[in-house]
């Protein structure tokens, strides 16, 4: 008795009625994307949002039996747990039904279960136990790949039921890696390389070659401060392509330009390492490096997008790029999006009187696009409303984390803190058009039993951490 | 500094959190607030989205006679949340169907979607949407999608300009592109160039009023998409010869399949009986189809590239080829004929000269000469016994195009069978078989089975001297510089050219022989144009034997290749080689000169001879 007393009084309220207000929002939400005149009770479980209520119900009662479960059970069985999830995960690939086209359901009754959804907390969990392990040292070549070892492999088999969106998430986990002491050049590089990863695919090769050239010559200049050699070196490069062209041009060869500046630079290279040697300046073999990496990646990812990906994540790819616009086609979906959130203004149509939503242009508008309706129907304060709650929701769990004391709860926390931040940016990012339609649920608001219990889960195991850090 | 990290760290990932979701708050301030392409002006308005259906390729004849074109039908599409209360009594009679019907169909769009269009009245024709448009206004909630239909101005030709049917959900499911509703080829040229043929969907974006009138573009159109023109198809198909052949075949059962031997393009394709392809359009198909489909006679399907038939005689010619290539028989090499090949079951042949060259072999189609050859080719020492000799065999079949498709651009070819060492394993025992065990093969009997097709191919085969062009019904996508480069390899027999000559001219004896000298198919001669040709009986377990007749014209320079099969019609020479003949003559001289020959086949009955036996 005295125990639960304790529980009551040390739980992060903040947090839970910020959890129940998502709920909340989300529910109301629902109930307008499924809204018609005909529908009469709000308890109609053959309606989404009669069913919501009734997940709703159930996740409560689900964070009440996880507060009662003693903190040290969590940290113990982390592994089993993480392991019962793998079988899961394993199982659904062979019991699984098929649901657009991604093999990640259990069926039982008219129940769905999607484990994936439930394998996040436990792979935070595992994560969390083993960081926090005596002796960890996060610098070891044992130890990171043991984190990638355990990131990857639900990872892995989320992306072998073809459900990416849920795969990507993983990806998150790197903010606890930073957080525990990732250098920031490896998050700089890892940025360095999405955005060229971007411009690989929306820029041709020619350009692409032309900004690396110029990124690495800018850099040389700047970094040892030889602005004229820079200058006599880029001037060489452009002048032998220029004359290489108006060689392809009298002989009619026709070179493409790409090839008319990749030649002079392969000719270059060694010019530069003598360059190098005699003046004794190691930058040049560091800038080198970061050309010829640069270009193998773009000339790898070039080729497995046009060769080992699927058309249609290749065309998601290309719609988010802005490089392909097919309204039937993949980009059909944003583009409804975008119209009923552009729709609503800045004041929104009001509760239940979204028009676009309402008819069903937005596919999938009560799980994955319920951001729609919020725009549509709560306008542009509204929609700034919920993402300041979620943005406060988070910061408090940021908050939450850094005050533990033990490092695994203050890992998973972190873990938490990812989760959270991944969904809710790529959700709301996809319904306006910023990220990839990748399908995966908007926390809380989104319709369905497997998520909304997930992520109660996912929150509640934290905040048990949290009321039982001063026992 | 240690102690710092950790806080640093906090702030940056705070910040990092902040600065994506300020980053979210400004693009949603962009699109809701400052962007007005996303405005409707007032809550009442709604999205309608008419899609562009484009009308698919047109297909023409090899001489630009338009063989598949275009109808615009109308279907009436509802959204059932959007409908308020109106005179149905009206609406129906415009519709001309009962007030149960729509009743219906209105339920069953409120079933699937209270929100989103279903099609409350399927493919109206111009003339009722017409007085429909008129009244459109007084029932909101309905709106009216043009589609095309398929129209068939010369009507002939069916089995292989093939049917478009309603998407199935398995092909939504594969192809994103289709929807509900959507048209996708489902049989012959239809589905094998569905994807040239479909052309692409295209979506205009209307703002409707509360009145269900259009107010006009929504965003100027800047939502709209262009619907893409489907591109239209040059067949092969000659259709004056198609529909001649399909004149000629009816009251029969059986395929024709004619071939131009120099490029492989195919110049009719006959499958009787056949059924007008208008059946299968719009709102009578289904109810047709099922008719068509449950027919004893199975017009539906394609004889001529779906139906196995054994070869018959017509076999002997490629025994022939076998053996003189092989060195097993010389062009002079003779077999005297008593009347049959009495070694072991032996086998019976009819009246004529003897003894026999290779060439009188063929125009007197002396079933005891092929017995001959074919012992000596299975029996060749060089192979090492049967088995050997057996699987050499097989192969110089099978390099005619017999035992696999021959990928002609169609569905549902069928590859035919040439029986296997493993099959004679199981059949007999190992070792258990010889040459006399399966000495059918020599006349074209026994374990083979060819369809029309592979029979015309071979045909053209000997018309060109030992090699063939994929058989194939397209000769152009218009508009693309797709070109298959598959239909213009030649595709070599493993047979030295050199033979062939003795091949064409015991064919040209066969027609064109004396009186009294064996030639088996005079019947088939046209003045003043040299017919090869060859005739067959193929023996069919089920009922009377098969009329069978290949032939190829003019012999110094072949234009067309045919192969005829008339189904328990009997001797070749009877039923199909005068077919055969007419089409040859047709085809070459665009006339008849024959009319009490073409006569007496277009009075001909022979489906009663079905069931009977001799
Ligand atoms: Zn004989």
């Amino acid at each position: 008795m005295q125990r639960r007393i304790n529980i009551l009084r040390n739980l992060d309220w903040t947090t839970i009625f910020l959890y129940l207000a998502l709920v909340f929002m989300g529910w109301l939400n629902i109930y307008a994307a499924v809204y018609s005149e005909e529908h009469n009770s709000i308890f109609d479980v053959s309606q989404r949002y009669g069913s919501q209520l009734i997940w709703i119900l159930a996740a409560l009662v689900i964070a009440s039996v996880i507060l009662l479960v003693d903190s040290r059970f969590y940290f113990v069985f982390a592994n089993y747990i993480y392991v019962a999830l793998l079988l899961l995960l394993v199982s659904v690939l062979i019991f699984g039904v098929e649901v657009n086209a991604s093999k990640s359901w259990f069926h039982i009754g008219s129940i769905r279960i999607q484990p994936a959804e439930f394998a996040k907390f436990a792979t935070a969990l595992a994560l969390a136990k083993y960081m926090s392990s005596y002796g960890f040292k996060l610098f070891r070549f044992s130890s990171l790949s043991t984190i990638a070892f355990i990131t990857l492999l639900p990872a892995g088999l989320i992306l072998l039921q073809n459900d990416t969106g849920s795969a990507l998430v993983y990806t998150s986990f790197i903010f606890i890696l930073y957080r525990e002491g990732l250098p920031h050049w490896v998050m700089l590089f890892l940025a360095f390389f999405i955005v060229l990863f971007i411009f690989v695919l929306v820029f041709n090769k020619f350009v692409l070659l032309v900004i690396l050239f110029g990124i690495t010559m800018l850099l040389f200049a700047l970094l040892s401060q030889k602005y004229r050699d820079s200058i006599r070196f880029s001037l060489g490069v452009l002048g032998l392509g220029a004359i290489l062209y108006g060689a392809s041009e009298f002989f009619n060869l026709n070179i493409s330009l790409y090839y008319l500046l990749l030649i002079p630079l392969v000719i270059a290279i060694p010019i530069a390492l003598i360059y190098a040697y005699l003046n004794k300046i190691r930058l040049v073999l560091f800038l080198l490096f970061f050309l010829l990496s640069t270009l193998t990646f773009s000339f790898s990812v070039d080729y497995i997008f046009h060769n080992v990906l699927e058309r249609h994540h290749r065309e998601r790819i290309m719609d988010l790029l802005g490089i392909e616009s097919d309204p039937l086609g993949y980009g059909y979906n944003v583009n409804q999006s975008k119209i009923a959130i552009g729709s609503g203004g800045l004041m929104g149509k009001g509760y239940l009187q979204g028009t676009q939503t309402k008819y069903n242009f937005v596919p999938e508008q009560s799980t994955d696009f319920i951001f729609c309706t919020v725009g549509e129907e709560w306008g542009f304060l509204g929609s700034s409303v919920v993402i300041i709650v979620f943005v406060v929701f988070l910061l408090r769990l940021i908050r939450i984390a850094e005050r533990q004391k033990e490092a695994f709860a203050r890992i998973y926390g972190y873990g938490v803190v990812s989760v959270f931040t991944f969904h809710t940016m790529v959700n709301i990012g996809m319904t306006i058009g910023v990220f990839p339609v990748i399908g995966i649920p908007l926390p809380f608001f989104s319709y369905g039993g497997s998520s909304l219990w997930a992520f109660t889960i996912l929150l509640f195991i934290f905040l048990k951490f949290d009321s039982s850090r001063r026992d | 500094m240690a102690q710092n990290v950790p806080t640093d760290r906090r702030n940056i990932i705070s910040g990092i959190i902040i600065v994506v979701f300020v980053a979210i708050i400004v693009r949603l301030f962009y699109i809701q607030v400052i962007d007005s392409r996303y405005k409707l002006s007032a809550s009442n308005n709604v999205l309608r989205y008419i899609t562009q259906y484009p009308a698919r390729g047109l297909v023409y004849d090899r001489n630009g006679e338009l063989l598949v074109s275009n109808k615009a039908a109308y279907d009436l599409m509802i959204i059932p949340r959007q409908v308020s209360p109106f005179d149905t009594t009206e609406l129906c009679n415009v519709l001309s169907i009962s007030k149960e019907t729509l009743i219906a169909s209105i339920r069953e769009a409120r079933i699937y979607s209270t929100f989103k269009p279903s099609i409350l009245v399927k493919q109206l024709s111009s003339e009722t949407y017409a007085v429909l448009q008129e009244k459109l206004y007084k029932y909101t909630g309905l709106y009216v999608q043009p589609r095309t239909l398929r129209s068939y101005p010369r009507k002939i030709a069916g089995h292989i300009l093939g049917y478009v049917g309603e998407v199935d959900e398995r092909t939504i499911k594969k192809h994103p592109y289709y929807q509900l509703g959507d048209y996708i080829g489902t049989s012959g040229l239809e589905r094998s160039y569905e994807d040239e043929l479909k052309g692409k969907k295209g979506v205009n974006v209307y703002l409707v009023d509360v009145h269900n009138r259009i107010k006009g573009n929504y965003s100027n159109g800047n939502f709209d998409t262009l619907a893409t023109l489907g591109n239209d198809l040059t067949c092969t198909i000659d259709a004056k010869l198609q529909e001649y052949g399909e004149k000629l075949m009816v009251n029969k059962i059986g395929g024709i399949v004619a071939i131009e031997p120099k490029t492989g393009e195919v110049l009719a394709v006959i499958s009787s009986p056949s059924y007008d392809p208008d059946l299968l359009v719009g709102r009578v198909r289904s109810a047709n189809f099922r008719l068509l489909d449950s027919d004893t006679l199975k017009p539906l399907f394609n004889r001529a590239i779906m139906a196995l038939y054994p070869p018959g005689s017509t076999f002997k010619i490629v025994n022939a080829l076998i053996g003189l290539h092989e060195g097993v028989v010389r062009p002079e090499t003779r077999y005297s004929c008593d009347g049959g090949y009495r070694v072991g079951r032996g086998v019976g042949c009819h009246h004529h000269p003897s003894p026999l060259n290779l060439i009188g072999s063929v125009q007197a189609s002396c079933n005891t000469y092929y017995c001959n050859v074919f012992r000596n080719i299975i029996d060749n020492k060089k192979h090492g016994g049967v088995e050997g000799g057996f699987s050499n065999w097989k192969s110089h079949v099978e390099s005619f195009g017999f035992g696999h498709r021959l990928n002609i651009d169609q569905p549902n070819e069928l590859s035919g069978t040439v029986p296997s060492i493993s099959f004679y394993d199981r059949y007999f025992r190992k070792g258990g078989w010889s040459s006399l065990t399966i000495i059918s093969l020599s006349i074209g009997q026994g374990e083979l089975g060819t369809t029309p097709l592979q029979m015309a191919n071979l045909t053209a085969s000997i018309a060109n001297k030992g090699h063939y062009f994929t058989p194939h019904l397209v000769r152009e996508v218009i508009g693309t510089d797709k070109n298959a480069s598959r239909f213009k390899e030649p595709i070599y027999t493993t047979i030295d050219s050199t033979w062939f000559k003795y091949i064409a001219d015991g064919m040209d004896l066969a027609v064109n022989g004396l009186p009294g000298s064996g030639s088996t198919a005079r019947i088939a001669a046209i003045p003043g144009i040299t017919v090869c040709g060859k005739t067959g009986t193929a023996q069919n377990p089920h009922g009377n034997d098969h009329s069978v007749f290949i032939a190829y014209a003019p012999k110094e320079n072949p234009k067309i290749a045919i192969a005829v099969y008339v189904e328990n019609a009997g001797f070749g020479a009877t039923w199909a080689a005068p077919i055969a003949s007419l089409m040859i003559e047709k085809y070459l001289t665009d006339s008849i000169a024959r009319p009490w020959m073409e006569q007496r086949l277009l009075d001909a009955n022979l489906l009663n001879r079905r069931a009977k036996k001799n």
